[in-house]
């Protein structure tokens, strides 16, 4: 909280000189070390952290994969299989940063649910919550520009269908593709700027980081709670980041690294196809083409909608809804903690996000349910991924077009409470209020 | 500031002052200035000169066999040059025009004598896959990505396709060689 008096005393003449000149250990010290931090945070806060690491991680091993990869359609692939064979330990470093893309995405999910369901996104933290999106935006448009580098069928073949996606827009999609490939296909041209590109946004992806850490430290974080802590609650509600956060963040930390090297080390390619271990060919297209799993539930939705401009409208305005989000819930409680029907469309919404992506990975002809004879409706049978993906979008955007705004007027919420103090404290049984925050002390 | 200076100079109360015209130019100069600086930046990312001379390739069509296809690169996408079968040919012919999602004759998309040989981009109009040669329910092509059927002359009939398979530029040098672009 930036409206706390900074605590850090210079405790060395270099310190001291330092800190009149840059107050660089200043700003360390009141953003990591002695920064407020609500007491009742849970490990569903620990995601920030973590993301942090995930970021760092992709950038070293990035920064060292560009010196042994080539960006040419004649040694891309090569360049990469030269990588897993040749180069020393470049098996790691690959699969690090090739698994560390979906690691990526897993913690970001987990963050932005947490931030749904805790109402992290309400005022006064709508910025924190937009400069959030705009970092998950960046990181897809990073990891499908990662994704073309190795230069398999995937690789391309996945390149060829986004950038198509832009080619649908009306009168100037032909020279927006035209203009993004370089040439008349994806070919060199589009691999050499998509590396270029590549290379570039985790850079953009910190600085909005930075800005995003920066909004952050005004209000403060959010809690389970959900209360802004009254200004005379504030030593009893908070604790210094360090030692309690530290130590947190670093034990979730630890173990998402568990989960993380069981991926690189016992299944590195569980989580992408083998069809990307073919060299790229022009002329001939994968038989069954999906993105990563991370993108699947965009890709449902765009597939969802019959019309192919529509679609890719549909499929921008999943992610464009999530920055008004701030404006379309209406309740003023934040934590679902305290809103008892929102909490259950909370949970249906994290259920149909996941049945898109299971359903972005099917084919949409498919049967749901295999065996059970229905009917068509309109352009497809109704026991079909096809319809399944269209009532899941309609899900998507009803609850955040329909159920955000209605539900928050007409909902009784639970009893919040003062301060975070004061549930425990109210308590059967609770410690008298004075030893309690004594107890809470530093050190 | 500056403002309030020159209007106390002047005397001309709310009205423009030379000042308030110096930096609306001086702004209009630099916003200028700086979308000339930009468009190189932009403009370098659309075909180069050497991407643009590739622009044709020629093809002797008595490689294809009838009622095969070959398939050839050219500007980095897939041609199809497909020697049809009288059979084939009468089918594509015999399609009502109301049957289409994107009408036109078979007439149109060949060379007049030449009605065998179709050429097209490999490039499904939907999203640009490579569909692929006698499959789908109109004995044309199919698109494995979203599920498009063309048919023996290239013409969209079923799925999230838009438009027909599009015919490229080309002329018959010989009566056996085709320069296409």
């Amino acid at each position: 909280m930036s409206d706390h008096e900074s605590t850090y005393v210079p405790k060395s003449g270099f310190e001291r000189w330092l800190d009149q000149r840059l107050p660089i250990i200043r700003l360390m010290n009141d953003a990591m070390v002695d920064y407020p931090t609500p007491k009742n945070l849970n490990y569903w806060w620990t995601f920030g952290g973590i993301l942090t690491v995930c970021l760092m991680i992709q950038i070293v091993t990035g920064i060292v994969l560009a010196m042994h990869y080539v960006p040419h359609v004649d040694h891309a692939f090569a360049s990469v299989e030269r990588i897993m064979r040749d180069v020393n330990g470049g098996w790691l470093i690959r699969y690090v940063h090739s698994n560390g893309a979906s690691m990526f995405f897993i913690a970001v999910y987990i963050h932005m649910f947490r931030g749904l369901y805790y109402g992290s996104y309400k005022a006064p933290r709508e910025i924190i919550w937009i400069l959030g999106c705009i970092i998950f935006f960046l990181m897809i448009a990073t990891a499908f520009l990662g994704y073309v580098l190795p230069w398999g069928q995937m690789s391309f073949h996945g390149a060829v269908v986004i950038t198509n996606l832009l080619g649908s827009i009306p009168l100037i999609g032909e020279s927006i593709t035209t203009w993004l490939w370089g040439g008349f296909a994806v070919d060199n041209p589009t691999l050499n700027r998509f590396f270029s590109l590549h290379y570039l946004l985790p850079f953009v992806i910190a600085g909005v980081v930075g800005l995003h850490i920066w909004a952050l430290h005004v209000p403060g974080n959010n809690n389970p709670v959900g209360i802004l802590i009254p200004q005379d609650q504030r030593r009893r509600d908070t604790v210094p980041f360090h030692p309690y956060y530290t130590v947190k963040d670093g034990f979730a930390i630890i173990v998402f690294l568990l989960m993380f090297a069981a991926f690189v080390f016992f299944n590195p390619n569980a989580l992408g196809h083998a069809d990307n271990y073919i060299p790229a060919n022009p002329l001939v297209t994968p038989a069954h083409i999906v993105p990563e799993w991370y993108l699947l539930p965009f890709y449902a939705i765009l597939r969802a909608i019959p019309d192919k401009f529509g679609g890719v409208i549909a499929m921008f305005a999943s992610i464009g809804v999530l920055f008004v989000l701030p404006w379309l819930d209406t309740s003023r409680v934040r934590s679902m903690r305290y809103r008892p029907a929102m909490r259950w469309y909370f949970i249906i919404f994290v259920i149909v996000a996941l049945g898109l992506g299971w359903c972005g990975a099917q084919l949409p002809d498919a049967q749901v349910i295999p065996g059970v004879p229905s009917f068509v409706l309109l352009d497809g049978e109704l026991n079909s991924y096809l319809w399944l993906t269209r009532i899941l979008t309609a899900y998507y955007f009803i609850f955040f077009l329909v159920i955000m705004p209605f539900v928050g007027l007409r909902e009784t919420p639970l009893p919040v409470p003062e301060s975070i103090s004061s549930p425990v404290l109210s308590a059967p049984g609770a410690v008298p209020a004075g030893s309690h925050a004594e107890a809470e002390k530093k050190g | 500031m500056a403002d309030q200076v020159g209007t106390a100079a002047h005397g001309e109360g709310q009205d423009p002052t030379r000042r308030d015209f110096i930096h609306i130019a001086a702004g209009a100069a630099a916003a200028g200035g700086a979308a000339m600086a930009v468009w190189p930046l932009i403009n370098q990312m659309n075909p180069a000169g050497d991407t643009l001379a590739l622009a044709s390739t020629e093809f002797d069509v008595t490689k294809v066999a009838e009622g095969q296809q070959v398939t050839i690169k050219w500007r980095g996408k897939p041609v199809f040059i497909r020697h049809r079968t009288a059979a084939q040919i009468a089918e594509a012919r015999n399609v009502s025009m109301g049957d289409l999602k994107d009408p036109q004759p078979d007439s149109e998309r060949v060379k007049q004598g030449k009605e065998q040989f179709l050429i097209l981009v490999g490039s499904c109009t939907h999203l640009g896959c490579v569909p692929t040669f006698g499959t789908g329910d109109y004995g044309g092509w199919f698109c494995p990505c979203h599920g498009s059927h063309y048919d023996t002359s290239g013409r969209i009939r079923k799925g999230p396709a838009p438009l027909n398979l599009e015919v490229p530029e080309y002329a018959f040098l010989t009566d056996t060689s085709v320069k296409i672009g």
